[in-house]
């Protein structure tokens, strides 16, 4: 038994050639070396096998993706506001970049179409999924496992090539005839094969690679958590970040893969002229199309979705892993009902792959399919609900220390609940009849992943920062980054509810203005004044919320060099493992391989001297 | 720093990291093909009543191709008994044998699509359809081997046709409205025929590659780390058992129905 955790810690070469007794390749030839010679630029930041800078890559690379994909909204919300105006300042330069689309510094209604549909793959494809699972996930997970490293190093970094190979593979598309992909981040199908770019078949193909590089990543994580958890690390004593990981990992293996299908069969009708999604008798202004026909166009719909809805969940339960790490470490308790949490997670896991046709109530794919997608969507609210009770219940009764990670965690739980709640309605599909397809549905799920899931992942970076740079960020720019980015983000979310109760229909690229001008008297009930001019406000709000990151950005690079230096190597006194390495930690991560003899959450043990007990600390008694 | 369970199984999960890595992958595979799996069926079943080709594919080649491939499976599972006794000569000649059944497994494949490539279906002016394999084609006439039908439907079901009568027919060019060969954008079926077993060509073709360096420069490790290497060929036998198995239901959902 003892033999096969063989070969563990040693960063010491003498260590690691007394074990040495497997003297094979063990697939990373690279480290046996690492002591002796500093490895070159290319082999230790971009050709890395390691973890920890895979996660530090995947963080920086998503993030400047979350900032392109803010900028193209902020095009989009001037086109809303002032349609057929010049965008200021930049607009010279879209023209000068894009050419005609952009003539002028006006952004033309399929360029609108572009951006809105690149937004939303950028946003969620290459911005806070990669960052939320793939580099806090890539960072934390092997830390807080006390495991050396990931399963497969170089399929990690396969996963990472592959990524970043897909993101420039998108960013490509802009700039080819016709422009980047125009049928939205759903690429619903006719419209996908018939708007004549090749930006779609370019989406496609980025989609693939991304598609591949998350079933690398779910593969790695979920073998990880199963097989390098040091001794002592039971299940139930993982974190629950590692737990909602875990479940994420799953979510990412199982759904991606149908739209993988569903992107090979689009891929086969743009550019070998197949019908499977095209129906018999499909007119493309005007003439009849030059297609065989026989296809389905509900069939990509359910493909997508079939993924779509999982990957909700895919964006939500890592950000509530890491709200529930420090909200545990800030309360200086337990979190309330981890095992409740565990359950639920693998729960709402479960669920996510049975609800996705409440997406598509509209398509008339039969109200008795419709009633069952409504049951099961009502069901996974349950779990939802509990995972937030735990966290609003874990605040009960604990001195709550605040600082910039916990604002943005405490800010989570109630835009994740108006996210939540407001989901309720476009769930039945009574309702979701006259709300889908309006701004309400806008207002909803930006909710639960922009001051909800975004909170979280700014929680996370201010949190694990200390830990990658052995430094702090500026407490005081912190806060003021929390306070903006959450007036900025209700001052543009918010409205939007209105907006869409009212009838403003989402993908109108200018803003509703033809829409509230056509009078049918008792049939098209038009947009009133206030509402168009919500528009104008929501602008600037984005704009606001755009400076609001200004101190994020600056705080985040200056205090890798100039930061306050933290005093020990657990700086905020957390008890999981990820804060028991040297800071920051070494390849190989820990000095002596951890025995882990508790919970993950031993707070204010009653008898100890310190508020907090690490799991690999023997002695004193255990609450798990 | 080492990885722990390379090599050795963990006592508690009783598996080693390559294994489950695998299986997982494979989990993967499941939701990739039953997605195009689906798709088949959805197509099916909304195809119009009458519309979904029968007996389009040749079962000889079929059924030829699935016993290449079972044959393969026992190969495969034979070369890694044969690594875990340490009995390296058979190895080779047991993955030798792999190889050299999936190479005829692709270039009967091969001859399968190049037969559709070459059939025609060709709607005259005159409202008949002309169906068959293109023999020659210049500027004014164009050859097949096939037949004549009045009625496109004619073409679909073919295993309701006992005796179909085929000769040369001499078309020519000015009789012509449109003319298509069975390729993907012929209909549904076809779309769907070609993307099933070209992506499961790809993975044989994959396999087939992984397979070849293990026999071939891969094998160096059997001297050094036989353990080691008797897992690999575990590993990429695991592979190939669930590509043969996508096969075993290609072959009927494709040729039998």
């Amino acid at each position: 038994m003892q033999s096969n955790v063989q070969q563990f810690p040693p960063n010491r070469p003498e260590a690691a050639e007394a074990h040495s007794d497997h003297g094979h390749d063990h697939g990373h030839d690279d480290h046996g070396h690492h002591e002796h010679h500093e490895p070159g630029f290319w082999s230790k930041y971009i050709f890395s096998t390691d973890h920890k800078v895979i996660g530090i890559q995947y963080g920086l690379v998503s993030l400047s993706f979350m900032l392109f994909g803010f900028f193209l909204m902020v095009m989009m919300r001037w086109q809303i506001a002032h349609p057929g105006v010049p965008v200021p300042v930049i607009g010279p330069v879209l023209a000068a970049l894009l050419g005609q689309p952009a003539a002028h510094g006006i952004i033309s209604p399929e360029l609108y179409n572009s951006f809105g549909a690149m937004h939303g793959t950028i946003m969620v494809f290459l911005g806070v999924v990669p960052l939320a699972f793939a580099a806090f996930g890539n960072y934390v997970v092997p830390l807080m496992i006390g495991a050396p490293d990931m399963t497969f190093p170089r399929i990690n970094m396969a996963s990472f090539h592959a990524f970043f190979l897909g993101g420039l593979v998108m960013l490509v598309s802009f700039f080819i005839p016709g422009g980047a992909a125009q049928a939205g981040w759903t690429s619903y199908s006719p419209l996908a094969s018939t708007i004549p770019t090749d930006g779609q078949a370019f989406w496609l193909v980025g989609m693939v690679l991304l598609i591949t590089s998350s079933l690398l990543g779910a593969v790695n994580f979920i073998a990880t958590i199963i097989q390098l958890r040091t001794p002592g690390m039971t299940w139930m004593r993982l974190p629950f970040f590692v737990w909602a990981q875990f479940v994420t990992a799953f979510l990412l293996l199982l759904a991606f893969p149908p739209l993988e299908a569903a992107g090979l069969l689009q891929l086969m009708d743009n550019v070998a002229h197949t019908s499977f999604f095209l129906p018999t008798g499909l007119a493309v202004s005007g003439p009849v199309g030059q297609v065989s026909g026989g296809g389905s166009p509900l069939l990509w719909q359910h493909l997508f979705w079939f993924l779509g809805h999982p990957e909700v969940y895919v964006l939500i339960l890592p950000a509530m892993g890491i709200v529930a790490e420090i909200i545990a470490n800030n309360t200086r308790k337990p979190i309330w009902g981890y095992k409740s949490l565990v359950y639920a997670a693998l729960v709402v896991g479960f669920l996510s792959f049975i609800v996705w046709a409440h997406h598509m109530y509209l398509t008339g794919m039969g109200q008795g399919i419709a009633t069952f997608f409504q049951a099961t969507t009502m069901i996974i609210s349950i779990p939802s609900v509990v995972i937030l009770t735990c966290m609003f219940l874990s605040l009960w009764g604990g001195s709550i220390r605040i600082n910039t990670p916990m604002l943005f965690a405490l800010g989570f739980l109630p835009m994740f609940g108006i996210g939540g709640l407001t989901g309720l309605p476009l769930g039945l599909a009574a309702s979701d009849l006259y709300l889908h397809d309006t701004y309400y549905v806008i207002a909803h799920f930006h909710y639960v992943v922009a001051p909800g899931t975004i909170f979280a992942l700014f929680a996370g970076v201010y949190f694990w920062f200390p830990k990658m740079t052995g430094r702090r960020m500026s407490e005081f720019w912190g806060r003021v980054h929390f306070w903006c980015s959450f007036t900025f983000m209700n001052l543009v979310f918010m409205p939007m509810f209105a907006q869409g109760i009212k009838g403003m229909l989402r993908r109108m690229s200018d803003g509703g203005v033809n829409y509230s001008a056509a009078k049918v008297p008792g049939v098209i009930d038009t947009l009133p004044g206030t509402v168009m001019e919500l528009n104008t406000w929501i602008l600037w709000a984005a704009v606001g919320l755009g400076i609001a990151q200004i101190p994020f950005i600056i705080n985040l690079f200056w205090s890798i060099s100039h930061g306050e230096k933290v005093k020990s190597d657990n700086p905020w006194h957390a008890t999981t493992l990820d804060w028991q390495t040297p800071t920051p930690p070494p390849h190989g991560n820990f000095a002596h391989e951890p025995h882990v003899v508790r919970g993950p959450y031993d707070y204010s043990l009653p008898g100890e001297a310190n508020d907090y007990t690490p799991q690999s600390e023997t002695g004193g008694k255990s609450a798990h | 720093m080492e990885i722990p369970y390379t090599v050795k199984n963990r006592p508690d999960t009783g598996i080693y990291n390559a294994k489950l890595g695998v299986w997982l992958f494979l989990a993967s595979e499941v939701m990739l093909f039953g997605g195009l799996f689906s798709a088949y069926v959805l197509l099916r079943v909304g195809a119009q009543p009458g519309h979904w080709p029968h007996g389009w594919l040749d079962v000889r080649f079929g059924t030829v191709n699935t016993i290449l491939l079972a044959l393969s499976a026992i190969t495969t599972l034979l070369a890694w008994a044969a690594c875990k006794v340490r009995e390296f000569g058979k190895f080779k000649f047991f993955h030798g044998c792999t190889i050299l059944l999936a190479l005829t497994f692709l270039g009967i494949k091969s001859y399968e699509y190049h037969d559709k490539w070459i059939h025609y279906e060709i709607q005259l002016k005159d409202g008949t359809f002309a169906d068959g394999h293109l023999e020659e084609q210049d500027d004014k006439q164009v050859v097949l081997h096939g037949r004549i039908v009045k009625d496109e439907k004619d073409l679909y079901d073919l295993r309701a046709q006992k005796d179909i009568q085929l000769g040369e027919v001499k078309i020519d060019r000015a009789n012509i409205v449109k003319m298509q060969n069975y390729g993907p954008w012929h209909n549904t079926f076809t779309a769907i025929y070609f993307t099933l077993t070209g992506l499961h060509a790809l993975h044989i073709l994959g396999g087939t590659l992984v397979i070849f360096y293990l026999w071939g420069p891969g094998s160096k490790m059997y001297k050094t780390d036989p353990e080691r290497f008797t897992n690999r060929i575990e590993v990429s036998g695991l592979f190939w058992h669930f590509v043969d198995l996508v096969w075993i239901f290609l072959f009927p959902v494709l040729y039998l129905t």
